[in-house]
């Protein structure tokens, strides 16, 4: 899978937030195989004060991305992004601009504005959406190689609430990778993601709220590879009637 | 003579062992009596099992203990701890419950038995009658007495020669590993408010847990923030705790928000405190959010370790708690 350019093997993408303790972040980091870890950027950044919790997350050898998470305008999500580039030294940058502080849906109003200013200052912007095909357009107007949609709100483990919705957007941006952000609650969610085509799965509180994180980081990894396969395998289709698995051709005669 | 660097909560606790054990104590302090110390901003909880939700089972098994010690030093109130979650957070109180032990279920109306300003507000919750809490400033203030009055000396304002037998000075030890989590808290008073025993919210963003400290005042706490910043609360801090106090309880729309405070919790990257030695000197750090509830168990393990350092000079190794 390349996303902008860098080739990135798992399709698991790790979020580093509400874990036990550091150490039990590091596990679950191990333990998933995971190649990129986000970060978020906004009260640990005050005045540059987080640099003890960073450094460990940079010992993990992932490729760090920001993300602006808890930013309600464009504006904001665009500074904090700034403050991202400084500190982290990467152009990469999850963007989140909140609509609404109980949901959490995104602005993609707001979303695509903060894009574009941020593609035109070089930025890589990987932008956390919905589901929704003109937002991804215009998204990819912007400059965005990448679409994040959602399966289902932030940290709600709803798991995929709209598989259709997913389903067209595959069909519709056949050569934009696409990566599930938000609502994964369970291997099985992250399975169907992947069964659907997506590209990839970011998720976070799953694993860091599991009793053992770093066994559900695990096994995350391993249905995101069975969904993958299982895609590339292209699944039969469901039928209304039983069929018998079993060839009937010599069946005994019993008289 | 045994010299400990730093009177805070550890370096106290330890000294009070090492009494114990007939041991001469003396104690180094930079910094005016607290002035130096987080835990004047704990919320003082002796809840081990509350705790075992998401910290590791070490903290369970050596915070049982934690109340019936301090109960020896200060007052403890014995009144359990109640978890609570609006109905649509129940979920959060599925899973806490699953996490924890020694917790019974309650309904609503045994949510009013327990505390009849919250009748009607709850519809079901967790009661862990084994939990305590004790007021940390008070808790410090009669630790550091009693040590003084079985001839310990604490010399405040003194920085530690330079050979001590254990440093205990928290954030301010260049430990390796060793990092700051920042906690912000705020005391309201409440006179409409009467609740008498540690009582946690539970919800997904913003869980909060309130500590009475009696007369309508009331303790309330308290984020973890990966930083070392001392800067005053956030705004949105201190909105979230206040809007989550609300929420338990509307009366504390009147309370008056009389302090603030913002604390660095020292600790590992395990969240768990350790016993060791630095550049020729021995440790104890890393106390983390559980400094009264494991500070006993922590002393008790410093106190003897430095009794068998004394014994054996040379018998140096590093171990974990």
């Amino acid at each position: 899978m390349l996303l902008y350019g860098v080739d990135i093997t798992s399709r698991l993408l790790l979020g580093t937030a509400q874990y036990p303790s550091p150490a039990v972040l590091a596990e679950a980091i191990r333990s998933s195989g995971t190649e990129i870890i986000t970060v978020s950027l906004r009260r640990e950044a005050a005045d540059g004060a987080g640099q003890a919790f960073w450094s460990l997350l940079q010992h993990s050898g992932c490729r760090i991305l920001p993300n602006t998470a808890g930013c309600h305008s464009a504006a904001e999500a665009i500074t904090t992004a700034q403050m991202a580039r400084e500190l982290f030294g990467t152009t990469w940058i999850k963007l989140e601009v909140i609509g609404h502080s109980d949901t959490l849906q995104p602005d993609v109003f707001g979303l695509v504005e903060a894009a574009r200013v941020l593609v035109a200052e070089g930025f890589d912007v990987f932008p956390y959406t919905t589901d929704d095909l003109v937002v991804g357009e215009k998204l990819l107007e912007a400059g965005c190689q990448v679409l994040m949609p959602w399966g289902a709100p932030i940290g709600s483990g709803q798991g995929l609430r709209n598989p259709d919705a997913l389903r067209a957007m595959r069909a519709h941006f056949p050569d934009t990778p696409l990566i599930v952000d938000a609502g994964i609650g369970r291997p099985s969610d992250a399975a169907q993601a992947m069964e659907l085509g997506m590209d990839a799965v970011l998720l976070n509180t799953a694993v860091a709220k599991a009793g053992d994180p770093a066994q559900m980081a695990q096994a995350m990894a391993q249905a995101i590879d069975a969904g993958r396969l299982a895609h590339a395998a292209d699944p039969m289709e469901p039928r209304d009637m039983a069929v018998p698995s079993t060839p009937v051709l010599g069946l005994a005669e019993l008289a | 003579m045994i010299r400990i660097a730093g009177a805070g909560l550890a370096g106290l606790a330890t000294a009070w062992e090492l009494v114990q054990r007939g041991h001469e104590v003396t104690v180094y302090d930079a910094g005016a009596p607290g002035a130096g110390s987080v835990s004047r901003y704990a919320g003082g909880m002796l809840a081990p099992f509350c705790e075992g939700e998401s910290a590791e089972e070490d903290v369970v098994r050596l915070g049982r203990q934690a109340a019936a010690w301090w109960a020896e030093v200060t007052p403890v109130t014995r009144r359990g701890t109640l978890v609570v979650a609006s109905p649509r957070d129940r979920s959060e109180l599925t899973r806490f419950a699953r996490r924890t032990t020694e917790h019974r279920h309650v309904s609503s109306a045994e949510i009013a038995d327990l505390e009849p300003a919250l009748a009607g507000r709850f519809s079901q919750g967790l009661f862990f009658a084994e939990e305590a809490h004790l007021d940390p400033r008070r808790a410090m203030r009669d630790l550091a007495a009693l040590l003084q009055k079985k001839g310990v000396e604490i010399q405040y304002n003194t920085p530690a020669p330079a050979e001590v037998d254990l440093i205990c000075t928290g954030g301010a030890a260049q430990l390796p590993e060793l990092r700051p989590v920042r906690g912000e808290m705020a005391i309201l008073q409440a006179p409409d408010v009467d609740i008498t025993r540690t009582v946690r919210l539970l919800h997904p963003r913003v869980p909060l847990y309130l500590v009475p400290r009696g007369e309508g005042v009331y303790m309330i706490g308290a984020t973890m923030i990966e930083s070392g910043s001392t800067r005053p609360i956030t705004l949105r801090s201190l909105s979230d705790l206040l809007g989550a106090a609300y929420t338990l309880h509307p009366a504390f729309a009147e309370a008056s928000v009389v302090e603030t405070g913002v604390g660095l919790r020292p600790a590992f990257p395990d969240n768990l405190p350790r016993i060791l030695h630095h550049d020729g000197s021995l440790h104890l750090n890393g106390l983390y959010r559980h400094g009264f509830l494991l500070a006993p168990a922590m002393a008790a393990q410093a106190a003897d370790r430095l009794i068998s350092e004394i014994s054996h000079e040379d018998h140096r190794e590093l171990t974990t708690a």
